[in-house]
Order: structure tokens, then C-alpha cells, then sequence
């Protein structure tokens, strides 16, 4: 079922069901492609996570609620969807508990090392990539470690740093505000800048892809040209 | 060719055109002028035919020296102007020789303004973009801020005539602002006594504020938080952690986000915001379906009055 709701005079935000699912992904793909028919010209950008798709317009468009009308009467969901396997990228990860580790092992009633063996576990889907450039959202977490965003965000979250918020992990490619809770840092560049050009060249993975996570110590973080946050100097 | 050497950067000058557009699905946030609405009327006063990269200047101390003739305006918030020490009125194109010096004092009210030359600055463009992203370093020269001694190419030497803007379009940044909030994304998840209370709140800037969003506060609207998958943020989207403090988010707002949002700020609306400062009064308005098109009927009238209104100077 399509819900579409306003997102400002100039926006409009599809909604499928609120869940994690290949499904979703692939159901995106497709609604896509038919709103890129539908609106041309009048379409600026399409801006897709796990179970909505933000639709930006140009500023010069026929008005908003005329658009919505349109989608609403026009959009089909299709029946039938495949599931597709991107490619497998292994993330190295220096755990630690200068941030929420011991508050998620907590909250969980595990050890920090039950966690961190949880975390790696999993292999994870891309189903987005937003927030900051490189940011991939992972799921799915394993419902154990299912832990709420911090109820305040931090001002500064060091680059690199893994994190968890519900059921999703992500990792930080640069240092910014952000409300996940941290279990360690990522060595990897995830975003460069200094190259142009596609999502092939720019970032280590694409939507669709599976990410895996595995522990490094100290030795090893710096050796792959990690940088210590000030808060591990 | 160079038109301009910057003497001193100032607090934070950076260089911005309309902003970057096709990226957002990699996570490249959108940018651009913080009051695009001085920002436009920069690039009308020269009669430059598409939007041009501008200097926006945040709380003021920049100065150039001009390595060419050329014509230049400001616009944005009162920041005192001088062109080799002699005061000069903003909202209103100068011609500039070479040797000339510029110079934006700091602003008493108000937070930015435009800097825009005859044909625009002329830069390599990241990601389709001159905008400059500091968090993302991304656009402007080298992803950021203006340095001193920093050379400034322009595009043209095209000459515009010279014109003014009639004072009665100058905005007014110290007032108290009023954010038309247009209801959408999560609107249902806040009942009717929590929009009243939105909607009725005075709020204040508080000492989070920047490019990517303005955190306000006052009485925290508390309501029933659920878990929400992230999803695209509008510019001007509202959004309400749990602390139940409202973010506005601007253009170098995070492309995704989480937390529940009543809804969107008007375009314009947002752009005023950006013009505020730590403290200053803030109040939500909710803007009914019925009133959407008297409002974009509105700024279309808006903006084809003052296209008919410049006046021309000899």
C-alpha cells in the first residue's frame, strides 16, 4: 500500500510498509522509475531509504497537492520482485568502550564481548546511504543489541565510528553530530571526496550490497590508517 | 581572469551558487546561500541570467582588494560597507576599479550576507556545485572556508547597469520571526493538544545553530516516541527528538534522519531563520492545506513586484 504524505511546498514523501525488507528495496527501485516517467521535467530529485522515498521538485512545478493527486491515482506496486545480491565488503573494526558499549551490553544483559561477537555475526544489507556522504545504513541488527538513539544527539562523533540505533548499524565516514550509539571505529575510508564521478568510485559500497564487521585491535587500526579520536589518545 | 584577492577571510565566508542537486542519494547534502531570498536578489541587482556563485558571509570581516573594473552589490543583513573607506548603501549594484578595497564591517542584527559580481565567481565545481559544505568538504576552494590571499576568478566582464532595490523590500532580521509549518511527514503521531502546543510555544534560538539546522528552545513538547527507519529530510523539515526540543533543518542539513517531524517550514520562511541569531524569539504557525496556493500565489507576486521594482542609478 502507497501512503504519500507532504514533505514542505516543495517535497513529497512515499511511504511503504515500516520495515526492513528486500522487498521494500526492490519495490523502491521500480516506484523509481515510474515517477521519473510521471513527473520529468518537474522532478528534481529522488532521495530513497528503507521503506520511503523523499521527492524533490523544481521549484517551478504544478503545485504540490496537484502532483500528490497524480501519484496517488497513478502509482502501481508491482507483485512480483526479486531479490538481487550485491557484492561483499568486509569493514574492520576496532571496538572499544570510551563510547556506549558498556551502556548497550547493559541495556542487553550481555558482556561487551557477547556484543561485539553479535555485531560481527550478522551480514548485513545496504539499504540506503544518506545522513553524510557514505553513510550506509546496515540491517539488520541482531534484535539483542536493538538499542533507541541517544535521547539527545552528540555534538561530535568521531570519523569512523560504528554504531547501532534500533536495529540498524551504520558507520560514521566523517565526524558530525549524530544520535547512534558508539561501539568502535572503522579504519576504511568511506567517502572520498576528491574523486568525481559515480557511487562505484566515491564509496566502497552501493545500495544493495552485504557488509560484514570484524574486530581488529589497536595495532592493527593504526596500521590501516586509523586515526585516534581524541577521546582514545 | 582573478577580480578579487581576499585581504581578510572574515569569521566564515564561503563561496555558494544554488546549491548541489542529484547527490543526495550518496549523501551529499544540497548547500547553498542560507537566505536564498537576499541571495536571489543579489544575482537580479546585476542581472545575472542564471544563479551565480556569491560570497556568503557569516557575521561579518571580509575585505578584497578588486584586481580589475568591475560591479558588485551586498545584500543580506546590515553590514556596514565601505568601498576604500567611504560608507556604501547595500541592496544596490557599485562600480568598482581596479585597486579598489572592499570592506564588510560586522553585523549588529542579522547573521549573513551576499557578495555577487557582475557574471558570478568562476570556480572548478565539485559534484556539479560551487557550494561549499564544510562538514562534507565539498565545493567553494578546497571544501573551505575563504583563506586571505586567496585569488577570485569571475566569469565574465559583462558590465550591468546600475540598480537599486526600493528600501521597502529590505528585510528585517531582529524581529521576532513566524514559521508557516506545513503539516506532513509525521504529522499524526502528534495529537491536537501537542500541535496546539507547538503552534503556541515561544521558542528562542538556541546556541546550536549553523548551516545544517537551528535547535530551538522553550517548554519541550513531550509526546509518545516511537522507533522510525530513517528517511529523506526536506529543506526546512522540523524535526523533534525526544528531548522534544524542535530542530529546523537547513541546506547543510543530513540527507537522512530518524527522528519524527510535524512537518515543514515554508522555503522562505527557513531562509529568515537562517538570518537569526543565538536567543532570538521564534514561534510556529500551522499553514492549512486550503492556504498552500494562496502562498505560493503569493511569492510569485512577490517576486515579479520586486523584478518590476529596481531603480535604476546613473
Amino acid at each position: 500500500m502507497i501512503q504519500l504524505e507532504l514533505a514542505g511546498e516543495n517535497g513529497l514523501i512515499l511511504y511503504l510498509p515500516a520495515e526492513i525488507s528486500g522487498k521494500n528495496l526492490n519495490q523502491l527501485q521500480q516506484l523509481q522509475q515510474q515517477i521519473r516517467l510521471l513527473l520529468g521535467e518537474q522532478l528534481q530529485e529522488l532521495l530513497p531509504s528503507y521503506a520511503s522515498l523523499l521527492i524533490v521538485l523544481k521549484p517551478a512545478h504544478q503545485g504540490v497537492l496537484a502532483i500528490k493527486a497524480l501519484l496517488e491515482q497513478q502509482l502501481t506496486l508491482s507483485a512480483t520482485v526479486s531479490e538481487q545480491q550485491g557484492q561483499l565488503v568486509l569493514l574492520p573494526v576496532y571496538y572499544h568502550n570510551a563510547w556506549d558499549l558498556d551502556l548497550v551490553a547493559k541495556r542487553a544483559g550481555l558482556t561487551t564481548a557477547e556484543v561485539i561477537e553479535l555485531h560481527q555475526a550478522m551480514e548485513y544489507r545496504v539499504y540506503a546511504i544518506g545522513f553524510a556522504p557514505g553513510f550506509a545504513y546496515l540491517s539488520e541488527l541482531d534484535a539483542r543489541l536493538a538499542t533507541p538513539r541517544l535521547k539527545s544527539p552528540r555534538a561530535k562523533v568521531p570519523k569512523g565510528a560504528v554504531a547501532i540505533a534500533d536495529r540498524q548499524t551504520a558507520v560514521y565516514p566523517a565526524e558530525s553530530p549524530g544520535g547512534w550509539n558508539i561501539l568502535g571505529l572503522c579504519p576504511t575510508p568511506l567517502f572520498k571526496p576528491e574523486n568525481t564521478g559515480t557511487a562505484e568510485t566515491l564509496m566502497p559500497f552501493v545500495v544493495g550490497d552485504r557488509v560484514r564487521f570484524q574486530s581488529i585491535n589497536r595495532e592493527e587500526f593504526l596500521a590501516l590508517g586509523g586515526q585516534l579520536p581524541r577521546e582514545l589518545c | 581572469m582573478s577580480v578579487f584577492v581576499v585581504l581578510k577571510a572574515g569569521v566564515l565566508s564561503t563561496l555558494q551558487d544554488q546549491g548541489r542537486v542529484g547527490y543526495a542519494h550518496l549523501g551529499l547534502t544540497q548547500g547553498g546561500p542560507a537566505d536564498y531570498v537576499s541571495y536571489r536578489i543579489a544575482d537580479l541587482l546585476l542581472q545575472n541570467q542564471n544563479p551565480s556563485c556569491q560570497i556568503e558571509v557569516s557575521v561579518g570581516g571580509l575585505s578584497l582588494l578588486a584586481l580589475t573594473d568591475t560591479v558588485f552589490c551586498v545584500t543580506g543583513t546590515q553590514m556596514p560597507l565601505t568601498i576604500n573607506g567611504q560608507p556604501k548603501t547595500l541592496w544596490q549594484s557599485h562600480r568598482i576599479k581596479k585597486d579598489d578595497v572592499i570592506e564588510l564591517g560586522f553585523a549588529k542584527s542579522g547573521l549573513r550576507c551576499y557578495l555577487a559580481v557582475a557574471g558570478g565567481f568562476k570556480l572548478a565545481k565539485d559534484f556539479g556545485s560551487n557550494s561549499t559544505v564544510l562538514r562534507e568538504k565539498v565545493g567553494g576552494i578546497a571544501g573551505a572556508a575563504l583563506q586571505q590571499g586567496q585569488f577570485l576568478p569571475a566569469a565574465s566582464t559583462y558590465r550591468p547597469l546600475l540598480w537599486a532595490l526600493p528600501e521597502k523590500y529590505w528585510p528585517e532580521f531582529s524581529n521576532p520571526l513566524e514559521l508557516g509549518l506545513i503539516p506532513g511527514y509525521q504529522q499524526h503521531w502528534f495529537d491536537e493538544s501537542q500541535w496546539q502546543q507547538l503552534c503556541s510555544t515561544d521558542y528562542q534560538v538556541s546556541a546550536l545553530y549553523d548551516r545544517m539546522g537551528y535547535r530551538l528552545q522553550g517548554e519541550p513538547l513531550l509526546y509518545q516516541s516511537r522507533a522510525l527507519l530513517s528517511e529523506g529530510i526536506s529543506y526546512g523539515a522540523v524535526q523533534l527528538p525526544p528531548d522534544g526540543l524542535p530542530i529546523v533543518l537547513l541546506n547543510d542539513r543530513q540527507t537522512l534522519g530518524g527522528y519524527p517531524k510535524p512537518g515543514v517550514v515554508l522555503a522562505r520562511h527557513a531562509a529568515a531563520l537562517a538570518q537569526r541569531q543565538q536567543g532570538q524569539q521564534i514561534r510556529f504557525y500551522k499553514i492549512e492545506l486550503e492556504q498552500l496556493e494562496a502562498h505560493q500565489q503569493e511569492q510569485h507576486r512577490y517576486w515579479a513586484e520586486l523584478s518590476m521594482d529596481f531603480r535604476s542609478l546613473c
